[in-house]
């Protein structure tokens, strides 16, 4: 390959944090107008890659050179100014700010006067109409930040990279958040910078996504380069068994529970908020795993959120077992045997500076403290152990301890303690939220087993979820809802992405 | 579809009592104090009122930045003593008997001015690096400064010949800005009021204005957007600390006097000033009429209270309760939004 080609070249490049090496002899070459997309189970080093290729983390070793002129990138204004913009996975805009502000932030079109920049209100605004337009979005430039879906942020992401005029952009999980339209505008806004000469850097764990849009794939595994090939050679197959480093002969476990009968009777439940879902009426299955599909906005989340009694509703009963149940409090919940596993697994979920154990026992500590103290004036911490070591067991948690800090473990491996938070309450219906959103396939196909061991063992389970092929391999029934309302349940053969895709897009009132 | 309106009209009749709760709140306190003594409103009332503000007015402004920031900082109030002295042992006239530098000539009136802004810069300076290099949470790090500039200043205003004796005999020149007026409105009110003005189109008409919100918005986004936070957050507290400075010359003109136990408690009214206007506590959020209205608030209260003949302490008691409902009524806007 000749250097005149190459736009960015990363060459033996090495990243330790305290106890981890990151990175171990990196090296990727990043060609104009062309898909590179970078894969790799969580922790496989991508993110970290990424970070020094934006000056955001500075290797321990290696060089970085642009155009065959070896760069040092010390913060993130360097990489920006040698033509590299970023789309971060996690951040979050300044919600406090409107869109075009968010936008332009560190280099708001301005005039020069008695030393001063004062800000060009009126170019800042037609700047950000023409690159909106450019790209198809529809946001209005003055809006706060705050008021933007999550979907529509991460739009805002996305044309805040591309306004940087890079020639390389990172993608960082751009379509986590987005509903299936937005993708497909991202993907024409892709195409779009490749015709111009933009080099992107894809990562994404969703390799129909991959596949689809990239021309060359790098996968990583545990801070190595496994290699580089022209997408066109790859099948998802092939894709899986190389960051995994093992044959995957499937994505989801054998189906091997039997639904029973009626456990759960949701009946015309219609949220407080007239904004929000409306008269919803389903049942679940003793022993079922139900799947709730639909698009971002479906209010899919505030719906479960309500039966556990997090949010107030208008109207709507719950039966469990055939007796009618007030839920009024997430502890009236838990009382009936409910559990809920948040989607936001970092702001509702783990306690980031606690330990494994106390992060496990945390719910079963408040709602059962005399489990713990066993008689005694205070908690024993043999037992907080023994529960915590039960669960780190059973689901085959990766730790190097249950005193380490869950923030050290991987996000599929705080999953887990959360499940087995859960768990320890021994409850009878498990409403998952998005419980693979963000995890890595490996870590993903454990979370499918543990769904299906618990429905063998006759727990329920409702899962939400946003990514078909989850929720066509998993569920035995899948209810979709559009905008607030159920648009249909679908089972057996009915269950294809198509169909899916039909009744999260469109509703019948009743 | 009438239910639909209806729905408008409440949302709308909601969104207005919380987005105007303070000036309601302020009217209504008016009102009362008025009816059970109809002679405060009168414009002496009114000027002796700003009067009164315009150093608070100008160590809010400070602390709003600090605010908007996402810090917080506590020096404000010792800063004010040590400037108030610094200015104040600048500007004695060379016959003063008990003269804090007997050997010093008479200066221009801008050089108190000036130094006292520039101890407070350098203050400002010592808490920007503490807290944006050093990582000393901005709370702890300005708790330790305003211990050093109060100990500083009990050392300065110590000094033989003074020997803690509070500091008078200024030059006309000095408390003129202090007392004097230009037709008929206090130079004090003149002063507070263009650093306000000054203060807001800085904050909203220029680049390192609005990337202080951004930074206090979210630092991380600020930081990989190429801001350099660092540079934004020293700016910041040198800004607020030459406020500071400001404030605590002008308390000496205003008051004819300076000792080291001034402005005590200053910088927990200003604190609690913003965060009644409207500041977010978590940074981001913060504009200069708002914090106005906060110091005016609390200054109605004092003087009011006070004109309708209540025992003083009565207005800790409101105070508390205003801060309090005031961000009851906060966190329910922000939340309405969601």
């Amino acid at each position: 390959m000749e250097n005149s080609q190459i736009v960015l070249k990363m060459e033996n490049i090495s990243k330790s944090f305290p106890g981890v090496k990151a990175l171990d002899e990196v090296s990727i070459s990043i060609k104009p107008g062309r898909v590179h997309a970078l894969m790799g189970e969580n922790g496989a080093g991508k993110s970290t890659l990424m970070k020094c290729a934006f000056g955001l983390y500075h290797p321990d070793q290696g060089t970085i050179s642009m155009y065959g002129e070896t760069v040092h990138f010390t913060c993130a204004r360097d990489a920006m100014d040698h033509g590299i913009s970023m789309i971060h996975q996690e951040l979050h805009p300044v919600k406090t700010r409107n869109v075009m502000e968010n936008i332009w932030i560190g280099r708001i079109p301005h005039r020069k006067a008695m030393g001063m920049k004062w800000v060009n209100e009126r170019k800042m605004y037609e700047d950000t109409r023409a690159l909106f337009q450019e790209l198809g979005i529809d946001i209005n430039p003055r809006t706060m930040v705050g008021e933007l879906s999550v979907s529509h942020c991460q739009l805002l992401e996305i044309a805040r990279a591309v306004s940087y005029n890079a020639k390389v952009i990172i993608m960082d999980e751009p379509t986590s958040s987005l509903t299936e339209t937005e993708a497909e505008l991202l993907f024409h806004i892709i195409r779009k910078l490749t015709a111009q000469g933009v080099a992107i850097i894809y990562i994404s764990h969703k390799i129909e996504e991959i596949l689809k849009i990239s021309d060359e794939v790098i996968i990583m595994r545990d801070g190595r380069l496994i290699g580089s090939w022209p997408a066109s050679e790859l099948t998802m197959e092939t894709i899986v068994n190389r960051m995994v480093g093992r044959e995957m002969t499937q994505r989801f476990p054998e189906k091997k529970h039997q639904p029973g009968k009626e456990h759960l009777v949701v009946q015309n439940f219609t949220s407080a908020n007239p904004s929000s879902f409306q008269n919803i009426t389903f049942t679940l299955r003793k022993g079922e795993i139900l799947g709730i599909g639909g698009l971002v906005g479906a209010q899919r989340t505030e719906l479960m959120e309500s039966i556990f009694g997090l949010r107030p509703i208008a109207a709507g009963t719950i039966n469990i077992n055939g007796k009618e149940v007030r839920i009024k409090s997430s502890k009236d919940a838990i009382r009936h045997g409910l559990a809920l596993l948040t989607e936001e697994r970092r702001a509702t979920g783990i306690i980031p500076m606690l330990s494994v154990m106390e992060n496990m026992v945390l719910s079963k500590q408040s709602a059962d403290t005399r489990h713990y103290t066993s008689g005694r004036l205070f908690l024993r911490d043999k037992i907080r152990r023994a529960d915590a070591q039960r669960y780190v067991k059973s689901f085959s948690i990766k730790t190097p301890g249950i005193k380490t800090l869950i923030r050290n473990l991987s996000g599929g491996n705080q999953q887990k303690v959360l499940l087995g938070r859960w768990m320890l309450l021994e409850p009878d219906i498990l409403i998952l939220d998005e419980p693979t959103r963000g995890i890595d396939v490996g870590a993903k196909y454990e979370i499918y087993c543990l769904m299906e061991e618990m429905a063998q063992a006759g727990k329920s389970v409702i899962m939400i979820s946003s990514e078909m092929p989850e929720l066509m391999g998993m569920s035995d029934r899948v209810m979709v809802m559009c905008e607030g309302h159920l648009s249909g349940i679908l089972e057996g053969e009915d269950i294809t992405d198509r169909k899916i895709m039909y009744l999260a897009s469109t509703y019948e009132i009743a | 579809m009438n239910i639909k309106s209806l729905d408008i009209k409440n949302f709308n009749i909601k969104k207005f009592l919380m987005n105007y709760a303070l000036y309601i709140i302020m009217l209504l306190m008016i009102i009362i104090i008025a009816c059970i003594s109809p002679k405060f409103l009168s414009l002496r009332v009114l000027r002796d009122i700003l009067t009164q503000s315009s150093t608070r007015i100008l160590v809010a402004l400070g602390c709003m930045f600090i605010i908007v920031s996402g810090s917080a900082d506590l020096s404000g109030g010792r800063v004010v003593g040590l400037t108030a002295v610094v200015a104040g042992s600048l500007a004695q006239q060379a016959t003063y008997y008990n003269k804090f530098w007997p050997n010093l000539p008479e200066l221009p009136v801008i050089v108190p001015i000036l130094a006292a802004m520039l101890v407070g810069l350098g203050i400002g300076a010592i808490n920007g690096y503490t807290v944006a290099k050093l990582k000393v949470p901005a709370f702890l790090a300005t708790l330790g400064t305003q211990m050093i500039a109060f100990g500083v200043n009990c050392l300065y205003f110590n000094k033989a010949p003074n020997n803690s004796q509070p500091l008078g005999g200024f030059l006309k020149s000095f408390s003129e800005v202090g007392t004097g007026s230009m037709f008929g409105i206090p130079y004090l009110i003149i002063i507070a009021v263009g650093a306000a003005v000054i203060v807001w189109i800085f904050q909203t008409k220029t680049c390192l204005g609005k990337e202080i919100f951004a930074v206090g918005g979210n630092a991380e986004a600020a930081r990989v957007s190429g801001i350099n936070v660092f540079k934004t957050l020293m700016i910041t507290f040198m800004i607020a600390g030459s406020l500071y400075g400001l404030a605590g010359c002008l308390e000496a003109t205003r008051t004819g006097s300076a000792s080291s136990s001034y402005g005590l408690a200053y910088e927990l009214d200003a604190i609690a000033s913003c965060i009644v206007g409207g500041c977010s506590a978590s940074g981001g959020v913060g504009s200069v009429p708002g914090v106005v209205m906060g110091v005016l608030i609390f200054n109605v209260i004092n003087y009011g209270l006070t004109f309708i003949g209540l025992s003083s302490y009565w207005q800790y008691v409101v105070k508390g309760l205003i801060i309090i409902v005031a961000i009851a009524v906060d966190v329910r806007k922000y939340s309405s939004n969601h």
